[in-house]
């Protein structure tokens, strides 16, 4: 224990403290915007695993929030956990249960839904912009604009995007954060039903702090790392865990840049290329051309 | 449209119609849609059986949706409708770009006789392609939406595909009507479409550019599912420069089957220059190929993954860059320096292997190489993948035995009863013999 904890306040001393002064905050938030363009602050959510007993109550508020369809498996059975489940057409949520490398007697649960990054990959690949990022935090699907090209699932790097194969006219699905409700003012409904306070609403700003504050407390009951906060730029629901995030089922290695930045210096080579490509190739053609030279000819033969 | 053109009439052959007039011009369509020669070959039997089961099949797809027939899944949204026919599809389309370039603004008239042709391919090849991207779209009625919808998703790089796709094969068309207008005998427009040649043909290497670079930019948003040894932020650029391989060696492979196919369309002026223009082809297709492995080498060393070779995909890697990219590069040198046609055109079927290895690779096998179930095309993808093919060689054929595009143009210029070109085409007929060999009748 004392290792961790000396391993901790390294960690922490290294990451958060030198995040907190001046010069390298700043850097920061330049890099990980907190709030949209209009300079409102990004709504989000944080997910503390240590808190989550897998009650499921959020898969049951967020299907009838969405009026999604029964599942087949009553939300009340724990056999569910037996393998890991993966969002769907018809569940935007779903809690998995890991063993905890930590304490074997106390399994983790962590639930999986839309990360709603702060700056999203799915609403930069979405030709059509049917994936909008809303000033208020939550990545909504606008199913009138889309065409169903399934771009967003290949850009997604958290695979959160889901398609209706069987159906003839199919949309994407996926959480879009109780966007009404969070437009009301209120918060998402899987956030209202948690009986144990493990999935807290509020400004991402705020729940950075929050977050921070649990670690610096339980120093023993928390990884010293909060997930989504600079991943790929940041994303709006973040988690909390008592073991490293790689033994529950997060990717580690997506790196903190945000994704459309991936293909922002390719299309910003695209107007260059449009003007400059066709203005060297009429130079060429002109420079090869010898209609001129015979023109010139001609004329000084005179016939 | 203009009068003074009417081909002498042939004997037993009604007279072509006037195709100026509307009536004249039906009734010079419903003549020439009507099939020449051998209906029951064994070509037209096995594509039109792949064809009409492939019709019932896209039926099915649109009636129950895309699980009913492919194998595509969550972790999978893009499979070989995708992989193959579009992003390899239109990677082999890119002779057109690149012949037009050589002919017209570089002025190499060593290939003008097989610019039609391969523009042609390319056109049909952008048609069928953006008609099988319809059937992988789930809802394609909202296809519109980024052309003229409200909707324009700027920081796409798929949205500036999809715009540089659409123009592109509007160019195409226009670089292909000069040899509609022959067959309509439309001299006017035939001389109002001249007048735009450069034009058209520098916009459509500018689109070119940037919708094959485009393509593999679409993969630049997948680092953390595409395996380090094809992940590269030079994607774009290594789809660009492949395409002009791809679009070389697709051009001596067309030329191969049109050449034994169509031999009798072929004038001799094609004929005596063929060698030549194969080895041009070939000393291309080599220079931009080593462009393309540098490119490909600085790529495994900058980023460190020398070790990443030494693992099954790692093999997977060398099978397609040192056996279907390096081994025909060398070969080509070889077929150069042995001035040897015959193993140019072997070494550009090696090389059309590699681009297709490697547009599956990035775009299906080694994307998402971790995962537990993988992606593997059902029978019904490859089968709509062979009808898509069968359905554009049916029409390629039907173009080239109809217009001029493997002769000579015919001279509008010279004076009522001097179209030879023309009339000979009205002579040839269809004959496809067991062989699949064409001859005139």
């Amino acid at each position: 224990m004392t290792i961790s904890r000396r391993n901790f306040l390294r960690v922490a001393g290294a990451a958060g403290g030198i995040l907190l002064a001046g010069g390298a905050k700043s850097a920061r938030t330049a890099q990980t915007p907190q709030t949209s363009a209009g300079g409102i602050e990004f709504n989000g959510m944080l997910i503390d695993t240590t808190k989550c007993i897998g009650c499921r109550a959020c898969e049951e508020a967020c299907n009838a929030q969405n009026s999604l369809p029964k599942p087949e498996v009553s939300f009340s059975s724990e056999s569910v956990f037996e393998k890991k489940r993966d969002t769907t057409p018809d569940a935007y949520v779903v809690v998995n249960r890991f063993p905890n490398v930590k304490d074997p007697d106390k399994p983790i649960f962590v639930r999986r839904q839309c990360m709603h990054c702060t700056e999203p990959s799915c609403a930069s690949a979405c030709l059509c912009k049917a994936m909008e990022k809303t000033p208020e935090g939550p990545t909504v699907y606008h199913k009138d604009r889309c065409m169903g090209c399934r771009y967003c699932m290949i850009s997604c790097p958290f695979d959160i995007p889901k398609f209706e194969y069987n159906s003839p006219s199919p949309f994407v699905k996926k959480c879009i954060g109780c966007y009404d409700r969070v437009a009301r003012g209120e918060q998402p409904a899987c956030a209202e039903a948690c009986p144990e306070g493990a999935t807290l609403f509020g400004k991402r700003r705020d729940l950075i702090e929050e977050a921070r504050k649990r670690i610096y407390r339980n120093p023993d009951r928390y990884h010293p790392r909060i997930y989504g906060e600079h991943e790929v730029g940041g994303t709006g629901y973040m988690y909390l865990s008592a073991v490293p995030f790689r033994t529950i089922g997060f990717r580690i290695d997506l790196g903190t840049k945000n994704y459309p930045e991936l293909t922002s210096g390719f299309l910003s080579s695209v107007p260059l290329v449009d003007i400059l490509w066709p203005a060297v190739l009429f130079g060429f053609n002109y420079l090869i051309s010898d209609r001129g030279e015979e023109r010139g000819k001609e004329s000084g033969d005179g016939e | 449209m203009e009068s003074n053109v009417k081909p002498m009439p042939l004997p037993g052959k009604p007279a072509a119609p006037d195709t100026g007039t509307l009536k004249g011009f039906l009734r010079f369509l419903a003549q020439e849609l009507k099939p020449r020669g051998k209906i029951l070959t064994p070509f037209n039997v096995v594509t039109g059986i792949i064809i009409l089961v492939g019709i019932a099949i896209i039926a099915v797809r649109f009636a129950r949706g895309l699980g009913a027939v492919t194998n595509l899944s969550q972790a999978y949204p893009w499979g070989i409708w995708i992989g193959f026919d579009v992003v390899t599809g239109v990677a082999f389309a890119g002779g057109a770009y690149i012949l037009t370039f050589a002919v017209h603004i570089l002025k190499v008239k060593k290939y003008e006789p097989i610019v039609r042709a391969t523009v042609l391919n390319g056109f049909l090849a952008y048609v069928f392609y953006s008609g099988a991207l319809l059937l992988d779209l789930g809802r394609p009625w909202n296809v519109v939406n980024p052309i003229i919808g409200n909707a324009f998703g700027y920081g796409s790089v798929l949205f500036l595909v999809a715009w540089h796709f659409l123009l592109y094969t509007l160019v195409l068309f226009v670089e292909v009507s000069p040899a509609i207008a022959e067959w309509l005998k439309w001299v006017k427009a035939k001389r109002i479409i001249q007048k735009v040649t450069t034009a058209t043909i520098i916009l459509g290497v500018t689109l070119s550019t940037l919708h094959q670079a485009g393509l593999g930019g679409l993969f630049l948003t997948a680092p953390s599912k595409i395996h380090p040894l094809w992940y590269s932020s030079n994607i774009p650029v290594l789809f660009f420069i492949s395409s002009m391989f791809a679009g070389f060696s697709m051009i001596i492979i067309e030329s191969m089957f049109t050449h034994r196919i169509f031999s009798d369309r072929l004038d001799e002026a094609h004929r005596a220059s063929h060698n030549k223009i194969l080895l041009g082809l070939a000393k291309g297709s080599a220079s931009v190929m080593a462009a393309y492995l540098f490119l490909k080498v600085i790529d495994l060393t900058h980023g460190h993954q020398l070790g990443l070779l030494l693992t099954p995909m790692g093999y997977w890697y060398l099978v397609e860059v040192a056996g279907f990219t390096l081994l025909p590069l060398v070969l080509y040198v070889v077929a150069i320096r042995e001035q040897s046609t015959r193993l140019v055109q072997g070494t550009a079927v090696l090389t059309a292997i590699g681009v297709i290895l490697n547009r599956l690779n990035i775009s299906v096998i080694a994307f998402k190489w971790y995962e537990a179930v993988r992606y593997y095309p059902s029978w019904m993808e490859i089968w709509v993948t062979l009808a898509v093919i069968s359905m554009e060689l049916w029409v390629f054929r039907w173009v080239i035995t109809r217009m001029p595009i493997l002769g000579a143009p015919p001279d509008f210029t010279a004076k009522e009863g001097t179209l030879n070109n023309l009339d000979d085409a009205e002579v040839v007929r269809w004959k496809v013999s067991s062989s699949w060999k064409v001859s005139a009748s």
